[in-house]
Protein backbone atom coordinates (compact mmCIF):
# COMPACT_ATOMS: atom_id res chain seq x y z
CA UNK A 1 0.00 0.00 0.00
CA UNK A 2 1.68 3.17 -1.09
CA UNK A 3 0.48 6.70 -1.33
CA UNK A 4 2.17 9.78 -2.73
CA UNK A 5 0.89 12.14 -0.06
CA UNK A 6 0.77 9.83 2.92
CA UNK A 7 4.42 8.88 3.12
CA UNK A 8 5.40 6.64 6.01
CA UNK A 9 6.96 9.54 7.89
CA UNK A 10 3.71 11.56 7.87
CA UNK A 11 1.67 8.57 8.99
CA UNK A 12 4.24 7.83 11.68
CA UNK A 13 4.01 11.35 13.12
CA UNK A 14 0.21 11.18 12.86
CA UNK A 15 -0.01 7.87 14.74
CA UNK A 16 2.75 8.65 17.24
CA UNK A 17 2.82 12.41 17.55
CA UNK A 18 6.01 13.77 19.16
CA UNK A 19 5.64 16.47 21.81
CA UNK A 20 1.91 15.84 22.14
CA UNK A 21 0.19 17.00 25.34
CA UNK A 22 0.58 19.75 27.93
CA UNK A 23 3.56 21.61 29.38
CA UNK A 24 3.57 22.07 33.18
CA UNK A 25 3.85 25.87 33.17
CA UNK A 26 3.84 27.21 29.64
CA UNK A 27 4.79 30.85 29.11
CA UNK A 28 2.29 31.12 26.31
CA UNK A 29 -0.51 29.13 24.74
CA UNK A 30 -2.00 29.69 21.30
CA UNK A 31 -4.82 27.95 19.50
CA UNK A 32 -6.42 28.22 16.10
CA UNK A 33 -8.53 26.19 13.72
CA UNK A 34 -8.98 25.77 10.01
CA UNK A 35 -12.67 26.49 9.49
CA UNK A 36 -12.72 24.58 6.22
CA UNK A 37 -11.70 21.25 7.76
CA UNK A 38 -12.31 21.77 11.44
CA UNK A 39 -8.62 21.03 12.14
CA UNK A 40 -7.63 22.38 15.57
CA UNK A 41 -4.08 22.95 16.88
CA UNK A 42 -2.96 24.29 20.25
CA UNK A 43 0.70 25.10 20.94
CA UNK A 44 2.22 25.58 24.38
CA UNK A 45 5.67 27.18 24.63
CA UNK A 46 8.24 27.50 27.37
CA UNK A 47 10.50 30.42 26.53
CA UNK A 48 13.88 31.17 28.11
CA UNK A 49 16.40 33.82 27.15
CA UNK A 50 14.62 34.58 23.88
CA UNK A 51 14.66 30.93 22.85
CA UNK A 52 12.08 28.15 22.68
CA UNK A 53 13.09 25.94 25.60
CA UNK A 54 10.23 23.47 25.34
CA UNK A 55 7.04 23.01 23.35
CA UNK A 56 3.99 20.77 23.29
CA UNK A 57 1.03 20.65 20.94
CA UNK A 58 -2.50 19.31 21.15
CA UNK A 59 -5.00 19.01 18.40
CA UNK A 60 -7.56 17.20 16.32
CA UNK A 61 -7.80 16.92 12.61
CA UNK A 62 -6.38 15.38 9.47
CA UNK A 63 -3.05 13.57 9.24
CA UNK A 64 -1.38 16.42 7.34
CA UNK A 65 -2.27 19.02 9.99
CA UNK A 66 -1.34 16.89 12.99
CA UNK A 67 1.87 15.47 11.53
CA UNK A 68 3.16 18.84 10.36
CA UNK A 69 2.43 20.42 13.76
CA UNK A 70 4.28 17.61 15.51
CA UNK A 71 7.29 17.83 13.17
CA UNK A 72 7.39 21.56 13.74
CA UNK A 73 7.59 21.19 17.54
CA UNK A 74 10.76 19.15 17.09
CA UNK A 75 12.58 21.68 14.94
CA UNK A 76 11.69 24.82 16.90
CA UNK A 77 13.17 23.55 20.15
CA UNK A 78 16.27 25.66 20.85
CA UNK A 79 15.46 28.16 18.09
CA UNK A 80 15.35 31.89 18.89
CA UNK A 81 11.98 33.63 18.64
CA UNK A 82 13.30 35.60 15.66
CA UNK A 83 14.17 32.35 13.93
CA UNK A 84 10.65 31.02 14.52
CA UNK A 85 9.19 34.25 13.17
CA UNK A 86 11.29 33.83 10.04
CA UNK A 87 9.99 30.33 9.28
CA UNK A 88 7.94 30.08 6.10
CA UNK A 89 5.78 27.68 4.10
CA UNK A 90 8.86 26.17 2.43
CA UNK A 91 10.26 25.11 5.80
CA UNK A 92 7.09 23.15 6.58
CA UNK A 93 7.03 21.53 3.14
CA UNK A 94 10.67 20.51 3.68
CA UNK A 95 9.70 18.82 6.93
CA UNK A 96 6.79 16.99 5.31
CA UNK A 97 8.83 15.98 2.29
CA UNK A 98 5.86 16.59 0.00
CA UNK A 99 3.83 19.45 -1.38
CA UNK A 100 0.27 18.52 -0.42
CA UNK A 101 -1.16 20.71 -3.21
CA UNK A 102 -3.35 23.81 -3.12
CA UNK A 103 -6.37 22.12 -1.53
CA UNK A 104 -4.44 20.76 1.45
CA UNK A 105 -1.74 23.36 1.99
CA UNK A 106 -3.73 25.09 4.74
CA UNK A 107 -3.82 21.84 6.71
CA UNK A 108 -0.02 21.72 6.52
CA UNK A 109 0.46 25.34 7.59
CA UNK A 110 -1.93 25.46 10.57
CA UNK A 111 0.78 24.33 13.02
CA UNK A 112 3.19 27.04 11.85
CA UNK A 113 0.48 29.66 12.12
CA UNK A 114 -0.38 28.69 15.70
CA UNK A 115 3.33 28.53 16.63
CA UNK A 116 3.80 32.06 15.33
CA UNK A 117 0.61 33.26 17.05
CA UNK A 118 2.17 32.04 20.30
CA UNK A 119 5.48 33.82 19.66
CA UNK A 120 3.81 37.10 18.72
CA UNK A 121 1.52 36.88 21.77
CA UNK A 122 4.53 36.26 24.03
CA UNK A 123 6.34 39.26 22.57
CA UNK A 124 3.21 41.38 22.80
CA UNK A 125 3.50 42.22 19.12
CA UNK A 126 0.72 42.65 16.58
CA UNK A 127 0.16 39.68 14.31
CA UNK A 128 1.53 40.33 10.84
CA UNK A 129 -0.32 39.86 7.55
CA UNK A 130 2.10 37.05 6.72
CA UNK A 131 0.87 35.06 9.74
CA UNK A 132 -2.80 35.80 9.10
CA UNK A 133 -2.50 34.58 5.54
CA UNK A 134 -0.90 31.24 6.41
CA UNK A 135 -4.30 29.60 6.94
CA UNK B 1 -29.11 -8.90 -3.50
CA UNK B 2 -31.65 -9.29 -6.27
CA UNK B 3 -30.61 -7.94 -9.63
CA UNK B 4 -33.16 -5.58 -11.03
CA UNK B 5 -33.39 -4.95 -14.73
CA UNK B 6 -32.45 -1.40 -15.46
CA UNK B 7 -34.10 0.48 -18.26
CA UNK B 8 -31.06 2.73 -18.44
CA UNK B 9 -28.22 2.00 -20.81
CA UNK B 10 -25.35 3.33 -18.73
CA UNK B 11 -22.56 2.66 -21.18
CA UNK B 12 -24.48 4.60 -23.82
CA UNK B 13 -25.13 7.43 -21.37
CA UNK B 14 -21.43 7.56 -20.47
CA UNK B 15 -20.62 8.22 -24.13
CA UNK B 16 -22.62 11.44 -23.82
CA UNK B 17 -20.32 12.88 -21.12
CA UNK B 18 -16.93 13.84 -22.61
CA UNK B 19 -15.32 14.53 -19.21
CA UNK B 20 -15.72 10.87 -18.22
CA UNK B 21 -13.00 10.02 -20.74
CA UNK B 22 -10.34 11.98 -18.88
CA UNK B 23 -7.82 10.62 -16.44
CA UNK B 24 -7.00 11.94 -13.00
CA UNK B 25 -3.59 11.13 -11.53
CA UNK B 26 -3.16 8.53 -14.24
CA UNK B 27 -6.41 6.75 -13.36
CA UNK B 28 -9.81 6.91 -15.08
CA UNK B 29 -11.95 9.62 -13.46
CA UNK B 30 -14.61 8.27 -11.12
CA UNK B 31 -16.87 11.19 -10.40
CA UNK B 32 -18.79 10.73 -7.14
CA UNK B 33 -19.29 14.42 -6.32
CA UNK B 34 -22.62 14.86 -8.05
CA UNK B 35 -24.35 16.45 -5.07
CA UNK B 36 -21.91 19.36 -5.48
CA UNK B 37 -22.33 19.64 -9.23
CA UNK B 38 -23.08 17.20 -12.03
CA UNK B 39 -21.11 16.71 -15.22
CA UNK B 40 -22.54 17.95 -18.53
CA UNK B 41 -23.56 15.92 -21.56
CA UNK B 42 -22.30 16.97 -25.01
CA UNK B 43 -25.76 18.20 -26.02
CA UNK B 44 -25.69 20.81 -23.22
CA UNK B 45 -22.14 21.92 -24.06
CA UNK B 46 -23.11 22.13 -27.76
CA UNK B 47 -26.22 24.16 -26.91
CA UNK B 48 -24.06 26.80 -25.20
CA UNK B 49 -21.60 26.76 -28.07
CA UNK B 50 -24.35 27.01 -30.66
CA UNK B 51 -26.10 29.83 -28.82
CA UNK B 52 -22.97 31.99 -28.93
CA UNK B 53 -22.09 30.97 -32.49
CA UNK B 54 -25.52 31.29 -34.05
CA UNK B 55 -28.12 33.29 -32.13
CA UNK B 56 -26.43 35.43 -29.46
CA UNK B 57 -28.51 38.58 -28.86
CA UNK B 58 -30.11 40.38 -25.97
CA UNK B 59 -33.64 39.22 -25.41
CA UNK B 60 -37.11 40.74 -25.13
CA UNK B 61 -36.79 44.23 -26.64
CA UNK B 62 -34.98 43.58 -29.89
CA UNK B 63 -36.75 43.76 -33.23
CA UNK B 64 -34.09 42.01 -35.27
CA UNK B 65 -33.94 38.32 -36.15
CA UNK B 66 -31.30 37.26 -33.63
CA UNK B 67 -33.15 38.95 -30.75
CA UNK B 68 -36.30 37.16 -31.79
CA UNK B 69 -34.61 33.75 -31.92
CA UNK B 70 -32.78 34.25 -28.64
CA UNK B 71 -35.99 35.38 -26.91
CA UNK B 72 -37.88 32.39 -28.28
CA UNK B 73 -35.19 29.93 -27.16
CA UNK B 74 -35.02 31.52 -23.69
CA UNK B 75 -38.80 31.37 -23.20
CA UNK B 76 -38.97 27.85 -24.61
CA UNK B 77 -36.48 26.82 -21.89
CA UNK B 78 -38.83 28.30 -19.29
CA UNK B 79 -41.70 26.20 -20.66
CA UNK B 80 -39.56 23.07 -20.53
CA UNK B 81 -38.69 23.70 -16.89
CA UNK B 82 -42.34 24.45 -16.03
CA UNK B 83 -43.46 21.13 -17.54
CA UNK B 84 -40.57 19.27 -15.94
CA UNK B 85 -41.69 20.14 -12.41
CA UNK B 86 -45.39 20.38 -13.33
CA UNK B 87 -45.90 24.03 -12.45
CA UNK B 88 -49.42 25.38 -12.97
CA UNK B 89 -48.23 28.14 -15.24
CA UNK B 90 -45.04 28.86 -17.18
CA UNK B 91 -44.73 32.33 -15.63
CA UNK B 92 -44.31 30.67 -12.21
CA UNK B 93 -40.75 29.83 -13.29
CA UNK B 94 -38.31 32.62 -12.42
CA UNK B 95 -34.77 32.25 -13.73
CA UNK B 96 -32.09 33.09 -11.17
CA UNK B 97 -28.43 32.17 -10.72
CA UNK B 98 -28.90 29.14 -8.46
CA UNK B 99 -30.97 27.72 -5.61
CA UNK B 100 -29.25 30.09 -3.17
CA UNK B 101 -30.37 33.14 -5.12
CA UNK B 102 -33.89 31.72 -5.43
CA UNK B 103 -34.14 31.38 -1.64
CA UNK B 104 -32.69 34.85 -1.11
CA UNK B 105 -35.24 36.26 -3.54
CA UNK B 106 -38.06 34.89 -1.40
CA UNK B 107 -36.39 36.07 1.82
CA UNK B 108 -35.98 39.62 0.50
CA UNK B 109 -39.19 40.06 -1.46
CA UNK B 110 -41.77 37.93 0.32
CA UNK B 111 -40.02 37.87 3.68
CA UNK B 112 -39.53 41.60 4.10
CA UNK B 113 -43.19 42.25 3.21
CA UNK B 114 -44.72 39.43 5.26
CA UNK B 115 -42.58 38.66 8.31
CA UNK B 116 -43.11 40.78 11.43
CA UNK B 117 -41.77 40.82 14.99
CA UNK B 118 -42.71 37.66 16.89
CA UNK B 119 -43.43 35.63 13.76
CA UNK B 120 -41.90 32.20 13.49
CA UNK B 121 -39.94 30.59 10.66
CA UNK B 122 -39.53 26.83 10.95
CA UNK B 123 -36.50 25.14 9.35
CA UNK B 124 -35.07 21.65 9.61
CA UNK B 125 -31.72 20.88 11.22
CA UNK B 126 -30.53 19.22 7.99
CA UNK B 127 -30.78 22.39 5.88
CA UNK B 128 -27.95 23.59 3.69
CA UNK B 129 -26.57 26.99 4.76
CA UNK B 130 -28.39 28.49 1.76
CA UNK B 131 -31.70 27.63 3.42
CA UNK B 132 -30.61 28.91 6.86
CA UNK B 133 -28.60 32.11 6.49
CA UNK B 134 -31.15 34.11 4.42
CA UNK B 135 -33.74 33.36 7.12
CA UNK B 136 -31.36 34.31 9.94
CA UNK B 137 -30.72 37.66 8.23
CA UNK B 138 -34.47 38.20 7.84
CA UNK B 139 -35.28 37.12 11.40
CA UNK B 140 -32.59 39.44 12.78
CA UNK B 141 -33.95 42.39 10.85
CA UNK B 142 -37.59 41.70 11.75
CA UNK B 143 -37.10 40.33 15.23
CA UNK B 144 -38.68 37.07 14.15
CA UNK B 145 -37.96 33.63 15.61
CA UNK B 146 -36.39 30.58 13.98
CA UNK B 147 -36.96 27.02 15.16
CA UNK B 148 -35.33 23.85 13.86
CA UNK B 149 -37.07 20.50 13.43
CA UNK B 150 -34.62 17.83 14.56
CA UNK B 151 -33.93 14.39 13.12
CA UNK B 152 -33.96 10.86 14.51
CA UNK B 153 -31.13 8.33 14.39
CA UNK B 154 -31.88 7.33 10.81
CA UNK B 155 -31.93 10.91 9.61
CA UNK B 156 -35.69 11.37 9.36
CA UNK B 157 -37.42 14.52 10.60
CA UNK B 158 -39.06 13.92 13.97
CA UNK B 159 -42.79 13.75 13.18
CA UNK B 160 -43.91 15.07 16.57
CA UNK B 161 -41.70 18.11 16.15
CA UNK B 162 -43.17 18.85 12.73
CA UNK B 163 -46.66 18.85 14.25
CA UNK B 164 -45.71 20.78 17.39
CA UNK B 165 -43.36 23.37 15.95
CA UNK B 166 -45.57 24.47 13.08
CA UNK B 167 -48.23 26.55 14.83
CA UNK B 168 -50.35 29.65 14.27
CA UNK B 169 -47.36 31.92 14.86
CA UNK B 170 -45.52 30.19 12.00
CA UNK B 171 -45.46 32.19 8.79
CA UNK B 172 -43.04 30.07 6.79
CA UNK B 173 -41.64 26.54 6.77
CA UNK B 174 -38.42 25.95 4.81
CA UNK B 175 -37.27 22.43 4.23
CA UNK B 176 -35.03 20.47 1.88
CA UNK B 177 -36.80 17.95 -0.33
CA UNK B 178 -33.67 15.79 -0.12
CA UNK B 179 -30.73 16.32 2.23
CA UNK B 180 -27.33 17.03 0.70
CA UNK B 181 -25.66 15.20 3.60
CA UNK B 182 -28.00 12.38 4.68
CA UNK B 183 -29.80 11.86 1.41
CA UNK B 184 -33.09 11.73 3.34
CA UNK B 185 -36.19 12.46 1.27
CA UNK B 186 -38.45 14.59 3.44
CA UNK B 187 -42.26 14.35 3.45
CA UNK B 188 -42.72 17.79 1.92
CA UNK B 189 -46.35 17.43 0.85
CA UNK B 190 -47.37 16.39 4.37
CA UNK B 191 -45.40 19.31 5.76
CA UNK B 192 -47.17 21.60 3.27
CA UNK B 193 -50.57 20.32 4.46
CA UNK B 194 -49.70 21.01 8.09
CA UNK B 195 -48.23 24.42 7.32
CA UNK B 196 -51.21 25.50 5.22
CA UNK B 197 -53.59 24.48 8.02
CA UNK B 198 -51.84 27.09 10.16
CA UNK B 199 -51.76 29.68 7.39
CA UNK B 200 -48.01 29.32 6.85
CA UNK B 201 -46.28 29.06 3.48
CA UNK B 202 -43.76 26.38 2.52
CA UNK B 203 -40.48 26.79 0.66
CA UNK B 204 -38.85 23.60 -0.60
CA UNK B 205 -35.13 23.46 -1.37
CA UNK B 206 -35.26 20.94 -4.20
CA UNK B 207 -31.61 21.26 -5.27
CA UNK B 208 -30.92 17.60 -4.43
CA UNK B 209 -34.23 16.15 -5.63
CA UNK B 210 -35.15 17.74 -8.97
CA UNK B 211 -32.01 16.31 -10.68
CA UNK B 212 -32.70 12.78 -9.44
CA UNK B 213 -36.44 12.06 -9.24
CA UNK B 214 -39.80 13.16 -10.56
CA UNK B 215 -40.78 16.32 -8.68
CA UNK B 216 -44.32 17.58 -9.04
CA UNK B 217 -44.77 21.10 -7.70
CA UNK B 218 -48.55 21.00 -8.08
CA UNK B 219 -48.95 17.73 -6.18
CA UNK B 220 -46.43 18.76 -3.56
CA UNK B 221 -48.43 21.97 -3.09
CA UNK B 222 -45.40 23.95 -1.96
CA UNK B 223 -45.56 27.73 -2.25
CA UNK B 224 -41.97 28.17 -3.40
CA UNK B 225 -39.36 25.77 -4.72
CA UNK B 226 -35.69 26.42 -5.42
CA UNK B 227 -33.19 24.43 -7.46
CA UNK B 228 -29.97 24.82 -9.45
CA UNK B 229 -29.32 23.98 -13.09
CA UNK B 230 -25.73 22.86 -12.60
CA UNK B 231 -26.69 19.90 -10.39
CA UNK B 232 -29.03 18.54 -13.11
CA UNK B 233 -26.63 18.35 -16.09
CA UNK B 234 -27.13 22.04 -16.92
CA UNK B 235 -24.63 24.91 -16.91
CA UNK B 236 -23.52 26.81 -13.81
CA UNK B 237 -25.04 30.24 -13.18
CA UNK B 238 -28.64 29.27 -13.94
CA UNK B 239 -31.16 28.30 -11.32
CA UNK B 240 -34.89 28.31 -10.80
CA UNK B 241 -37.37 29.76 -8.38
CA UNK B 242 -40.82 28.28 -8.72
CA UNK B 243 -43.54 30.19 -6.91
CA UNK B 244 -47.32 30.03 -6.91
CA UNK B 245 -48.42 32.93 -9.10
CA UNK B 246 -50.67 34.41 -6.43
CA UNK B 247 -47.66 34.90 -4.15
CA UNK B 248 -45.36 36.11 -6.92
CA UNK B 249 -47.96 38.64 -8.07
CA UNK B 250 -48.33 40.16 -4.62
CA UNK B 251 -44.66 40.35 -3.65
CA UNK B 252 -42.52 43.43 -4.27
CA UNK B 253 -39.70 43.00 -6.83
CA UNK B 254 -36.29 41.63 -5.85
CA UNK B 255 -33.67 43.42 -7.96
CA UNK B 256 -34.60 46.64 -9.73
CA UNK B 257 -33.35 47.62 -13.15
CA UNK B 258 -33.86 46.95 -16.82
CA UNK B 259 -36.08 44.14 -18.15
CA UNK B 260 -38.29 44.13 -15.04
CA UNK B 261 -40.13 47.44 -15.53
CA UNK B 262 -43.22 48.45 -17.44
CA UNK B 263 -42.65 52.21 -17.19
CA UNK B 264 -40.07 54.34 -15.41
CA UNK B 265 -40.61 58.02 -14.64
CA UNK B 266 -38.69 60.45 -12.47
CA UNK B 267 -41.43 59.97 -9.88
CA UNK B 268 -41.34 56.15 -9.81
CA UNK B 269 -41.83 52.97 -11.80
CA UNK B 270 -44.29 50.16 -12.45
CA UNK B 271 -43.37 46.51 -12.87
CA UNK B 272 -43.71 44.07 -15.68
CA UNK B 273 -45.96 41.04 -15.35
CA UNK B 274 -44.65 37.64 -14.17
CA UNK B 275 -42.06 36.27 -14.52
CA UNK B 276 -40.13 39.33 -15.79
CA UNK B 277 -40.85 41.37 -12.66
CA UNK B 278 -38.20 39.26 -10.90
CA UNK B 279 -35.67 39.14 -13.72
CA UNK B 280 -33.87 42.47 -13.70
CA UNK B 281 -30.95 43.03 -16.06
CA UNK B 282 -29.73 40.87 -18.93
CA UNK B 283 -30.23 37.31 -17.72
CA UNK B 284 -28.04 34.24 -18.25
CA UNK B 285 -29.61 33.57 -21.65
CA UNK B 286 -27.20 30.83 -22.74
CA UNK B 287 -27.50 29.21 -19.30
CA UNK B 288 -31.30 29.10 -19.42
CA UNK B 289 -31.29 27.59 -22.91
CA UNK B 290 -28.63 25.09 -21.79
CA UNK B 291 -30.79 24.14 -18.82
CA UNK B 292 -33.66 23.57 -21.25
CA UNK B 293 -31.47 21.10 -23.13
CA UNK B 294 -30.52 19.36 -19.86
CA UNK B 295 -34.23 19.01 -19.06
CA UNK B 296 -34.84 17.50 -22.51
CA UNK B 297 -32.00 15.05 -21.90
CA UNK B 298 -33.37 13.97 -18.52
CA UNK B 299 -36.93 13.68 -19.83
CA UNK B 300 -35.73 11.46 -22.64
CA UNK B 301 -34.24 9.05 -20.10
CA UNK B 302 -37.26 9.49 -17.86
CA UNK B 303 -37.05 10.66 -14.26
CA UNK B 304 -38.58 7.40 -12.99
CA UNK B 305 -35.72 5.54 -14.70
CA UNK B 306 -33.15 7.97 -13.32
CA UNK B 307 -34.50 7.46 -9.80
CA UNK B 308 -34.76 3.69 -10.18
CA UNK B 309 -31.19 3.41 -11.44
CA UNK B 310 -29.83 5.60 -8.66
CA UNK B 311 -31.66 3.52 -6.05
CA UNK B 312 -30.00 0.45 -7.53
CA UNK B 313 -26.50 1.90 -7.43
CA UNK B 314 -27.03 3.46 -3.99
CA UNK B 315 -28.26 0.16 -2.62
CA UNK B 316 -25.21 -1.57 -4.12
CA UNK B 317 -22.90 1.03 -2.55
CA UNK B 318 -24.59 0.96 0.88
CA UNK B 319 -24.33 -2.81 0.95
CA UNK B 320 -20.63 -2.85 0.01
CA UNK B 321 -19.79 0.03 2.33
CA UNK B 322 -21.46 -1.66 5.29
CA UNK B 323 -18.90 -4.48 4.88
CA UNK B 324 -15.92 -2.14 5.28
CA UNK B 325 -14.44 -2.44 8.77
CA UNK B 326 -14.91 0.68 10.87
CA UNK B 327 -17.04 2.52 8.33
CA UNK B 328 -19.88 4.62 9.76
CA UNK B 329 -22.67 5.90 7.50
CA UNK B 330 -25.13 8.66 8.24
CA UNK B 331 -28.74 8.46 7.10
CA UNK B 332 -31.25 5.74 6.42
CA UNK B 333 -30.28 2.33 4.99
CA UNK B 334 -33.62 2.30 3.13
CA UNK B 335 -32.97 3.45 -0.45
CA UNK B 336 -36.68 4.09 -0.99
CA UNK B 337 -36.47 6.98 1.46
CA UNK B 338 -33.24 8.59 0.31
CA UNK B 339 -31.38 9.83 -2.75
CA UNK B 340 -27.92 8.72 -3.84
CA UNK B 341 -25.97 10.88 -1.42
CA UNK B 342 -23.94 8.84 1.07
CA UNK B 343 -22.04 10.52 3.91
CA UNK B 344 -19.62 8.46 5.93
CA UNK B 345 -16.53 8.33 8.10
CA UNK B 346 -13.94 5.57 8.20
CA UNK B 347 -12.48 4.86 11.63
CA UNK B 348 -10.71 7.95 12.88
CA UNK B 349 -9.39 8.91 9.45
CA UNK B 350 -10.21 12.54 8.79
CA UNK B 351 -12.57 13.07 5.85
CA UNK B 352 -9.98 15.26 4.10
CA UNK B 353 -7.39 12.51 4.29
CA UNK B 354 -9.90 10.09 2.78
CA UNK B 355 -10.68 12.53 -0.01
CA UNK B 356 -6.96 12.96 -0.76
CA UNK B 357 -6.38 9.21 -0.93
CA UNK B 358 -9.45 8.87 -3.19
CA UNK B 359 -8.12 11.65 -5.41
CA UNK B 360 -4.79 9.85 -5.83
CA UNK B 361 -6.81 7.01 -7.34
CA UNK B 362 -8.90 9.26 -9.59
CA UNK B 363 -12.00 9.09 -7.37
CA UNK B 364 -13.66 12.47 -6.73
CA UNK B 365 -15.58 12.61 -3.46
CA UNK B 366 -16.33 15.57 -1.21
CA UNK B 367 -15.27 16.04 2.39
CA UNK B 368 -16.04 18.59 5.06
CA UNK B 369 -19.20 20.03 6.55
CA UNK B 370 -21.07 20.19 3.21
CA UNK B 371 -22.44 23.65 4.05
CA UNK B 372 -24.54 22.07 6.79
CA UNK B 373 -22.73 23.03 10.00
CA UNK B 374 -25.86 22.94 12.21
CA UNK B 375 -26.39 19.32 11.11
CA UNK B 376 -22.71 18.46 11.79
CA UNK B 377 -23.04 20.01 15.23
CA UNK B 378 -26.23 18.04 15.85
CA UNK B 379 -24.51 14.80 14.78
CA UNK B 380 -21.48 15.87 16.85
CA UNK B 381 -18.98 15.26 14.06
CA UNK B 382 -16.51 17.78 12.57
CA UNK B 383 -16.83 16.50 9.02
CA UNK B 384 -17.86 13.61 6.81
CA UNK B 385 -16.73 12.22 3.50
CA UNK B 386 -19.50 12.08 0.91
CA UNK B 387 -20.03 10.06 -2.24
CA UNK B 388 -22.96 11.03 -4.45
CA UNK B 389 -24.10 9.27 -7.59
CA UNK B 390 -25.73 10.06 -10.91
CA UNK B 391 -26.91 8.24 -14.02
CA UNK B 392 -23.43 7.84 -15.48
CA UNK B 393 -21.94 6.08 -12.43
CA UNK B 394 -21.52 2.31 -12.45
CA UNK B 395 -21.25 -0.56 -10.00
CA UNK B 396 -17.70 -1.13 -11.28
CA UNK B 397 -16.87 2.39 -10.15
CA UNK B 398 -18.36 1.62 -6.73
CA UNK B 399 -16.08 -1.44 -6.58
CA UNK B 400 -13.01 0.75 -7.20
CA UNK B 401 -14.24 3.18 -4.54
CA UNK B 402 -14.58 0.31 -2.06
CA UNK B 403 -11.06 -0.88 -2.88
CA UNK B 404 -9.68 2.58 -2.17
CA UNK B 405 -11.60 2.65 1.15
CA UNK B 406 -9.87 -0.61 2.07
CA UNK B 407 -6.54 0.84 0.99
CA UNK B 408 -7.11 3.91 3.18
CA UNK B 409 -8.05 1.72 6.13
CA UNK B 410 -4.86 -0.32 5.78
CA UNK B 411 -2.69 2.75 5.22
CA UNK B 412 -3.96 4.38 8.39
CA UNK B 413 -4.17 1.31 10.60
CA UNK B 414 -1.47 1.37 13.27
Amino acid sequence: MSSDIYKDIILDYYRNPRNFGDLPNPDVRAKDSNPLCGDIIEMQLKINDGKVEDVRFKGKGCAISQASASMLTEVVKGKSLDEVKAMRKADVLNLLGIDPGPTRIKCALLGLKVMKLGVYAYLGQAITEEVKQLV
Amino acid sequence: MTEKLTTINVSKIRQDFPILKRQVNGKPLIYFDNAATSQKPSVVIETLDNYYREINANIHRGIHKLAEEATLAHEEAREKVAKFINANRTEEIIFVRNATEAINLVAYSWGRANIAAGDKIVLSIMEHHSNIVPWQLLAQEKNAKIEFIKIDREGFLVQDEIREMIDDKTKLVCVAHASNVLGTINPVSEIAKIAHKHGALVLVDAAQSVPHMRVNAKEMDCDFMAFSGHKMLGPTGIGVLYGKSRHLENMPPFLGGGEMIREVHTTGATWKELPYKYEAGTPNIAGAIGLGTAVDYLRKIGMENVHEYEKEITSYALNKMSQVDGLVMYGSPDVKQRVGVVSFNLGDIHAHDLASIMDEEGVAIRSGHHCAQPLMEFLNIPATARASFYIYNTKEEVDVFINVLEKARKLFSP
